[in-house]
């Protein structure tokens, strides 16, 4: 377990995702099976172990050192597993193997519980008690996802990475078979029903790109707002999975309830009450739940849009063109009012589509999409058959306030950006960027931050309020947890307006005009 | 004479009436006897200063030849008004001293400093000196605070050394005394190439050089192309435009604060290397329980755990709640 502990604090710290990546990728090739199945499973949340309660560690250190000291070195460090960790004493440093830590925490009863977690503490050092308590937790924070930890995979040997999210719910810790097949052995027979199949994905494109193309030949219907989902019925399993494979199942009961069908449906997962779209902050609101409240699903009622289909009624629709495939979802019986087609739209010209685009009926609408009526269905991201062709973003001209330095390639550069709008004689912070520039530019907003720097808090940098950034932003959510009350999706800084005066730039109650 | 008659705390640090001097003053006094040359402890302006030799020597690189009236180097037993002072070594950076204060009649009172009991290849270890009081820091006076080998430190930094070759290792290191300490630890857990170093570590890395203490070879982290895939600088580089000239560099801290991981955290740092010039609490408590004083007197740190382990311990002691020393010295 020291090389997992080791690769633990080293993701911590790590913020880039090429390099956690290469750090997983070289424990994963360096650990034998099955720790390394085991970290994984880890890393990926998939590790079903029993929930130790932070009474419980709590407890544990009650008879070990005295109350009050307990309580100021809580307070100095601020996590609960890691004051532990700290403040165990005579741990031996051997290197228990992960598997042995994995069982004791799988297979102890609840009484031997206590007992069991003291005596793998008392052989463990600092790092390795660390790494120990958090498995125990089930809490890693390490910043790394599973599709994430797919990609190492895929880093490994020959299977990429839509072959390994095809299988991977199939599989079970500690992956055997998959790391067999990464080594050269038989591709895993695919065990479980309702597997996730590799998603289509779209190229983006403008007005003078679609000129070259025969309008024609192509379809086009809106592009949803809300998450890309593939919904499943597989001889009754139910699934619904994210684009990269993740499980959404747990937190909408209501839409698994509502997949009366037998297939796999390629679609929008949007909140929809009665024939009313709700916004995507609507959706957030049902997002990375365990489990949803009835009132929740009164409240925020979740739906399906679909786009298309991979398999209906037994059959892979995925080689027939395009055309096929939506004569049959026409026809098609979904079983339940919560899941609906989406409509084609009518267009004759690339400007006629240019022309919807710009006034849409409807505000959960982010542009649209086109592809062509003979493309088959190509898991990834073909370049070609389907294109996307976003709304334009919105814009606001905001003041930085605070800068941030980066990290890696930035390192050394003020490269992440708060910046606020008037409200009043004041400036509210409404958000963050950090793209959206080239190089050039970064090094002169680093130079602007090091040059009107009024007060410093670590890395972080508050700067006299002259410079105004058109920030560009693809939707705007309510939020009670940001002060200025509204919450920025994919804000990036379009335009450096160093012309522009401060004054000038936009109030708060304009943006808040803006929330759907 | 009571205890507090020959050493008490005063706006300007530590002051001994019989002898009329203070310990490490925070402004400038007729006479100050200093224990180490870090900046919150030897400051310039002084009517008068004692300290070892190399101490001065290290106030003289930073301050200028001029930076007292006049200077005695501490040897031996020296008297001073109405009592004898000593100096000894403690272990925490090059020329660190403890420093013994004995009065004619009246308790002997030991003042620290800032001291530390792990191995350091730059300095003098730590010598236990028998006293009635012993004035202790409390950097780390937490039971958290357990500082693991440096050496296994150094293999971290190794380690990830191999893991990211193409990378440039940037390791913050206080200019006095962890820089140094940083590159010896190197040198001894093998990493036997040139180390660059920022501009401001170069003339204190040349005197422990002088010195006598072999830091290996050294390039400057100057010039636009730094040949050298490990790179120590202090901490404040960091925030300077002095780090663009690295591609993508692993920026690493050396300080017992990096233990904690929200510590680290706060400071942006991708590797951090718990390495420290001070006490851990087991050091500490040891110490206190070796030398057995009377009592225990706390400058700075986080002195409520120390407090609460003499309470629990059934010691006398009590906090001298400095001011103007570093909140964190390291």
């Amino acid at each position: 377990m020291r090389a997992f502990a080791h690769l633990l604090e080293r993701l911590a710290f790590t913020p880039a995702r090429n390099a956690k990546l290469r750090l997983l990728r070289h424990y994963l090739e360096q650990t034998p099976d099955p720790d390394r199945g085991y970290a994984l499973a880890a890393l990926t949340g998939d590790l079903k172990l029993r929930a130790v309660t932070p009474g419980l560690l709590r407890g544990l250190m009650a008879d070990r050192i005295d109350g009050q000291l307990f309580a100021l070195s809580y307070d100095f460090v601020g996590d609960l597993a890691e004051t532990i960790a700290l403040l165990w004493e005579g741990g031996l440093d051997e290197d228990v193997p992960l598997r042995e830590a994995v069982a004791i925490l799988r297979d102890t009863g609840r009484a031997a519980l206590p007992g069991a977690i003291t005596a793998m503490l008392d052989r463990l050092g600092p790092s390795q008690r660390l790494a120990f308590l958090k498995l125990a937790t089930g809490n890693m924070r390490v910043g790394l996802s599973a599709r994430m930890a797919r990609m190492a995979l895929a880093e490994m040997g020959a299977p990429d990475v839509k072959d390994i999210e095809e299988i991977w719910h199939g599989l079970t810790p500690p992956y055997q078979p998959l790391f067999d097949w990464i080594a050269g052995g038989p591709r895993p027979e695919q065990a479980a029903r309702a597997p996730f199949r590799p998603v289509m994905l779209s190229t983006p494109v403008d007005l003078d790109q679609l000129r070259a193309l025969d309008p024609a030949e192509h379809v086009a219907e809106w592009k949803w707002d809300g998450i890309r989902v593939q919904a499943i019925n597989d001889g009754g399993t139910r699934r619904l999975y994210s684009r990269t494979g993740e499980d959404l199942g747990n937190a909408f009961p209501d839409l698994l309830d509502a997949l009366n069908f037998d297939g796999t449906l390629d679609g929008e997962l949007l909140v929809r009450r009665g024939g009313d779209l709700g916004s995507f902050g609507d959706l957030q609101q049902r997002l990375n739940r365990k489990s949803v409240s009835r009132a929740l699903l009164d409240s925020h009622p979740a739906a399906l849009r679909v786009y298309d289909a991979m398999i209906w009624q037994g059959q892979d629709l995925r080689d027939r063109p395009w055309q096929g495939r939506r004569a049959l979802l026409e026809a098609a019986d979904f079983g339940s009012d919560r899941i609906d087609l989406s409509p084609l739209l009518p267009f004759a010209t690339w400007d006629d589509l240019a022309a919807l685009r710009a006034d849409p009926p409807d505000p959960v609408i982010e542009g649209v999409m086109i592809k062509r009526r003979d493309s088959t269905y190509v898991g990834g991201r073909p370049r070609g058959p389907w294109f996307k062709w976003k709304r334009d973003p919105m814009v606001v001209d905001a003041v930085m306030l605070y800068a941030q330095r980066g990290h890696g390639k930035r390192s050394g550069f003020y490269s992440d950006f708060t910046f606020g709008l008037w409200d009043g004689a004041d400036l509210v912070p409404v958000g963050k960027a950090y793209f959206g520039f080239t190089d050039e530019e970064l090094r002169q907003l680093d130079r602007f931050v090091r040059q009107n720097t009024v007060d410093r808090f670590g890395p972080v940098r508050a700067v006299a309020p002259l410079l105004v950034l058109e920030v560009a932003f693809e939707g705007l959510n309510a939020s009670a947890r940001h002060k200025s009350g509204v919450a920025m999706r994919f804000p990036r800084i379009s335009r450096i307006r160093w012309d522009k005066p401060a004054a000038e730039a936009d109030r708060l109650d304009s943006l808040k005009a803006l929330i759907p | 004479m009571r205890a507090d008659q020959i050493l008490h705390p005063t706006e300007a640090g530590l002051y001994c009436p019989p002898g009329d001097f203070h310990i490490d003053p925070v402004r400038p006094v007729p006479r100050a006897l200093i224990t180490h040359g870090h900046g919150d402890h030897a400051r310039a302006g002084h009517g008068a200063v004692l300290a070892t030799a190399q101490t001065l020597d290290i106030m003289a690189i930073r301050y200028g030849a001029d930076f007292t009236g006049s200077r005695q180097v501490a040897q031996g037993v020296i008297r001073i008004g109405d009592v004898s002072v000593s100096f000894h070594p403690a272990g925490h950076i090059l020329g660190s001293a403890q420093i013994a204060v004995m009065p004619d009649r009246g308790p002997k009172i030991v003042v620290s400093g800032d001291y530390c009991r792990a191995p350091n290849p730059v300095c003098a270890p730590y010598e236990p000196v028998p006293c009635d009081i012993f004035v202790t820091e409390a950097t780390f006076g937490l039971p958290v605070f357990r500082h693991p080998d440096p050496l296994a430190e150094m293999a971290r930094l190794r380690a990830s050394m191999a893991e990211f070759p193409e990378r440039p290792h940037l390791i913050g290191a206080y200019a006095l005394g962890k820089a140094q300490r940083v590159i010896a630890l190197a040198r001894q857990a093998g990493i036997d190439g040139p180390i660059a170093i920022h501009g401001a570590l170069e003339r204190l890395c040349r005197f422990h050089v002088e010195q006598g203490i072999d830091l290996g070879p050294l390039v400057p982290a100057t010039a636009d192309r730094v040949d050298a895939q490990l790179v120590v600088a202090p901490p404040s580089a960091f925030a300077s435009a002095w780090v663009q000239r690295f591609r993508d560099p692993v920026i690493g801290f050396a300080s017992g604060w990096m233990a904690v991981r929200a510590r680290a955290r706060q400071r942006g740092v991708e590797l951090p290397l718990v390495i420290s010039d001070h006490v851990d609490w087991p050091q500490v408590t040891q110490t206190i329980r070796e030398l057995d004083p009377e009592e225990v007197w706390i400058t700075h740190g986080t002195e409520d755990g120390l407090m609460r382990w003499c309470e629990i311990e059934g010691r006398t002691a009590r906090p001298l709640r400095l001011i103007g020393y570093e909140d964190e010295p390291e």
